[in-house]
């Protein structure tokens, strides 16, 4: 029904385009975002073949993921931004309810409360990520920017409430993942830099609290990461089998389904947070540049996306994802390279696993959403 | 501004959001430089280092066991070989439920309930991947049996391997000794590199002794491993740019014996029913000829493994099937020293060929009452010491014994080899006990302990009281009886074979100080009294002797094993079987160029003469190639 609708036809001013391009251009999908990502998750497809030690089946559900997550783009990318803005409220108030029902009787998984059992088992957390900078976004899209101090306030509350739901889960990775693509929003929104640094200040005791907020295996990795010789084949093992992997891979990697480190089960966790690692043994660093470099495409086509866009909110939130998705490459490929601790953060569209994935598409639905909506939006 | 509403100016707005999303992306480089930096530094700078600790983390050098050297007697029949078995492996981290594993194995009957602690035990206790043996070797239908059941057990597989065996088990075990499961005792003896995948090592006989002979060198090869140590099939070894390295083992050297595989079992045969031992040697050479111990036992089960029940049972048997009588069985030698003690007597004076002497059945020291019974109760009249021999007059040996004296006794009977280990090449022999005077100064505590009785030499001249000898000791002094006084070292080994050269290195008899006993005049005289024994008409032993187409020379000896009151008669029908008297006999033949010499002890077998002597003379007839019914 939408597509015939006449403000839509009339207001875009671009000649009608055929084949492909007109098809995208009815499915509300941006075209270089679109070959970005199938170009990551191609080659993302390629190396777990090789991580999952050819198992055929977990490939193939891998790829049944990447195909729900694709439809869940697409279908996200149907809905208007101003559509987004107004379910946001109650998608964030949905999200806190089912973190609380998570902690309360959530499914016990590795020792963590993170699943809920709906049907399908999923995690709460990953409605968060995305509804906590949505949340920020539609608090900020009626104001006045740069944000005044009142409003930092209101914002911080709306990011530390959920924060600390599911740090108690625990799953601390996540928790500050999902509190850092709350606090892009307010960068983008135009904090000031001298509030910025005073903040980077406090976040020295910030640090220490946060210490004492750890627990043991967490503070254990931290520690690991100062020096993983200590205990090599305890904590300190998946650094060091890690950086093995990814240095006796060289230039141009041992080839592909090749690496020893990989094959041999040297390298803990292959398929899902040291997958990077695989490709580094396998592909060697000018694989692992290719990879770093689709990244790049895909987080600069957002953020030109977010520049493009027409509101507030479409802005901030755009801004917010593309950001946070970079995020989630550096924390993954510095962890793997032994530079952060080892805190469970996959390589997004990489690492074998469901839910984060259709998250992650959820988000670039959005943003192509936002692209290709922006004609229709008021000046 | 503070008068109006905030009014979002949206130009100002973009142009702060672009500014900070150039500030974003200039950080977000900036980082993304660092991981590059990192990247370059690990794979472009560190790469040689990581390169090799990756090598270093599959290629792993695992151990290959020598093939153990074979065993043969004299005539080149197979005493101990290798056959390929199929044992059964369980892999700790393969199963699922070890406790109900174990279980059903029980139940098919595989393993014994007694055993799952210890397998329980040992499943948990060493690395996971690493397969513990629950069985060494599995029968065709166990095998036929778990074949068919194997899904239902996952981790527990059939492994091939070669396991230790003696065809004539039972009847060269204590000759032979067995190999059993390497322990952590064994390795701390043993040289632990070299020993490295081997899973066995000999524990008793000749498998023992020959250890090192017999195990061969160990060789490597160099396996590529995954993180678990686990060897992997070869087709996803190609990640290697070299080939890995090997170094085969060297097989441990063949044993050649000088046992005679049909005398040891006929000798083995003889002893069936009955506790005792027998030992013949080659008087020419010291050469074993057969070496049995009664009742025996099957080494094989200490190859394959057995239940505990198995083992607690062989070792509670109240017949002490593992005790090695021939080397460490300690029993009194009776008559059967006195060719050795006439010698001796005739060497320092104490009697003379002609010296005849009145036998009334019993004998008294001056100033005492004791009597010293003959064995013959009614006596055996005047007899000189040819009789003495051929009729075992205890009271010509009485009379002379005091003047033999018991320094002379232990000087003499030790040339023979009496009371000290012969040197045989076999582990755990006992070395047994003559008497002396300085002997028992050291041996007791008491200052009226330490004095030396008279009495003693008396009883000491007919083999009893303190004087213990083991049937190899025996044996090997009728070899020196054989042989006129000229001795070796009795060994078993005569030859090896290089395991890889098949060169063959032969191991020389090695002589040993003759008895100091010169005159052939003595020698000559005192075996044609043992000659008597057998083959004249007083002859103790001339059941046993009669009708041999061969000369023959022996002596009987009848050892007390409870001691008659002076006013009683033993009378064997009444005394409980194990309280009865030992039977021994020594022989050799033939008499003028001896060929075999040999001991029998039949533990509570009452009489030397009756029971011992026909199987030495059944042993003889065999080796000097008669068929014998002597039995």
């Amino acid at each position: 029904m939408r597509f015939s609708d006449p403000q839509r036809l009339y207001s875009g001013g671009s000649p009608p385009i055929g084949g492909m391009g007109s098809l995208m251009q009815r499915l509300y999908l941006d075209g270089p975002l679109l070959g970005g990502l199938a170009a990551v998750c191609s080659l993302g497809l390629v190396v777990l073949y090789s991580a999952v030690s050819q198992n055929m089946d977990l490939w193939v559900q891998q790829l049944i993921r990447l195909f729900v997550a694709l439809v869940a783009m697409v279908v996200v990318a149907q809905l208007p931004p101003d559509l987004l803005r107004r379910w946001t409220p109650w998608g964030y108030l949905a999200g806190l309810g089912l973190l609380i029902l998570v902690l309360v009787r959530g499914e016990v998984s590795q020792g963590a409360q993170r699943w809920l059992d709906v049907g399908i088992r999923f995690q709460p957390s990953e409605v968060m990520k995305l509804a906590v900078p949505m949340m920020a976004a539609w608090y900020l899209h009626d104001r006045q920017l740069p944000p005044r101090f009142l409003d930092i306030i209101v914002i911080a509350v709306m990011i530390v409430v959920p924060t600390v739901l599911i740090a108690k889960q625990p799953d601390l990775g996540t928790a500050l993942l999902i509190a850092m693509s709350g606090v892009l929003v307010v960068v983008l929104a135009g904090l000031s830099i001298r509030v910025m640094i005073l903040l980077g200040l406090a976040a020295i005791p910030g640090a220490w609290a946060l210490w004492q907020f750890m627990q043991e295996y967490q503070k254990q990795r931290v520690l690991t990461l100062l020096n993983p010789e200590a205990d090599p084949l305890g904590a300190g093992y998946n650094i060091i089998q890690s950086k093995i992997a990814i240095g006796s891979g060289g230039l141009f990697g041992k080839g592909w389904t090749n690496g020893s480190q990989a094959q041999l089960e040297f390298l803990p966790e292959r398929d899902t947070d040291f997958i990077f690692a695989v490709m580094g043994e396998e592909l060697g660093l000018l694989g692992v540049l290719a990879l770093l470099a689709m990244y790049l495409f895909v987080i600069g086509r957002g953020l030109y996306i977010a520049i493009q866009a027409r509101d507030t909110f479409s802005r901030l939130i755009a801004g917010s994802i593309s950001l946070t998705f970079f995020v989630y490459v550096f924390v993954n490929t510095a962890m793997v390279t032994g530079l952060v601790p080892v805190v469970g953060v996959p390589l997004p569209l990489v690492s074998f696993g469901g839910t984060s994935m259709v998250t992650l598409m959820s988000g670039f639905g959005i943003l192509m959403s936002i692209h290709r909506h922006r004609k229709l939006l008021p000046h | 501004m503070g008068l109006f509403a905030p009014i979002k100016d949206h130009h100002s707005e973009r142009r702060l959001f672009i500014a900070r999303v150039i500030l974003a992306s200039v950080v977000s480089v900036l980082l993304l430089g660092i991981v590059i930096a990192r990247l370059v530094q690990l794979q472009v700078v560190e790469h040689a280092l990581y390169a090799e600790q990756s090598q270093g983390n599959r290629i792993r050098i695992e151990a290959v066991p020598p093939t153990r050297g074979l065993i043969f007697d004299r005539n080149g029949r197979v005493l101990a070989e290798n056959l390929p078995a199929y044992q059964l492996e369980l892999i700790p981290e393969q199963v699922t439920d070890l406790d109900d594993t174990l279980k059903r194995l029980a139940t098919i009957g595989l393993i014994s309930d007694e055993d799952i602690p210890r397998f329980n035990g040992l499943a948990r206790s060493g690395p996971r991947f690493k397969p513990i043996t629950l069985r060494f070797r599995l029968s065709d239908e166990e095998i036929a049996n778990f074949a068919v059941q194997r899904p239902r057990f996952p981790g527990v597989d059939l492994q091939p391997r070669l396991v230790r065996h003696y065809p004539d088990g039972e009847v060269v075990a204590h000759a032979i000794g067995y190999v059993g499961a390497l322990s952590t005792a064994d390795l701390q003896r043993l040289d632990g590199a070299g020993y490295a995948g081997t899973s066995h090592t000999g524990k008793t006989g000749v498998e023992h002794y020959n250890e090192n002979l017999l195990h061969g060198d160990v060789g490597f090869r160099q396996i590529v491993t995954n993180a678990l140590g686990r060897a992997v099939p070869i087709e996803t070894r190609d990640y290697a740019g070299s080939a890995p390295e090997s170094e085969s083992p060297t097989p441990g050297a063949n044993l050649y014996l000088s046992l005679d595989l049909e005398l040891q079992r006929a000798a083995y045969l003889a002893l069936e029913g009955r506790r005792g031992a027998i030992v013949a040697i080659d008087p020419n050479n010291g050469e074993i000829l057969a070496l049995v111990s009664s009742p025996s036992f099957d080494p094989n089960s200490f190859a394959t493994g057995m239940s505990s029940s198995e083992y607690v049972a062989l070792q509670d048997n109240e017949d002490r099937p593992l005790f090695n009588r021939a080397v460490r069985g300690s029993y009194p030698p009776g008559s059967t020293i006195k060719p050795m003690l006439s010698l001796a007597a005739l060497e320092v004076g104490a009697t003379n060929l002609t010296r005849r002497l009145m036998c009334f059945g019993w004998y008294s020291l001056p100033g005492s009452s004791h009597r010293y019974r003959d064995w013959r109760p009614e006596g055996h009249g005047e007899v000189d010491l040819h009789d003495a021999i051929s009729q075992s007059c205890d009271v010509y040996f009485y009379q002379i014994s005091r003047d033999i004296g018991i320094d002379n006794m232990h000087h003499f009977l030790d040339q023979f080899g009496l009371g000290k280990g012969t040197g045989i090449d076999m582990a755990g022999e006992s070395d047994g006990l003559v008497p002396s005077r300085e002997w028992k100064r050291q041996a007791f505590r008491e200052r009226a302990d330490q004095v030396w009785f008279p009495g003693e030499t008396i009883i000491a001249s007919i083999g009893q009281g303190y004087m213990l000898v083991t049937p190899l000791q025996l044996a090997n002094a009728v070899a020196a009886l054989a042989a006129r006084g000229a001795r070796f070292r009795p060994h078993l080994v005569t030859a090896f074979e290089d395991g890889l050269t098949g060169r063959r290195t032969v191991i020389a008899p090695e002589p040993l100080p003759a008895v100091e006993i010169d005159d052939p005049f003595y020698w000559e005289n005192v075996l044609n009294a043992m000659h008597a024994v057998m083959q004249s008409p007083t002859g103790t032993a001339r059941a046993a002797g009669q009708g041999a187409p061969y000369q023959m020379a022996g002596k009987s000896g009848t050892a007390q094993v409870f001691t008659v009151a002076q006013e009683e008669e033993y009378d064997e029908a009444e005394i409980d079987e194990r309280l009865r008297d030992h039977a021994l006999f020594i022989a050799f033949a033939p008499l003028e160029a001896p060929r075999i010499a040999v001991a029998v002890i039949i533990e509570n077998g009452s009489s030397g003469s009756r029971v011992a002597a026909p199987i030495a003379r059944a042993i003889m007839d065999r080796h000097l190639g008669y068929t014998s019914d002597a039995l």
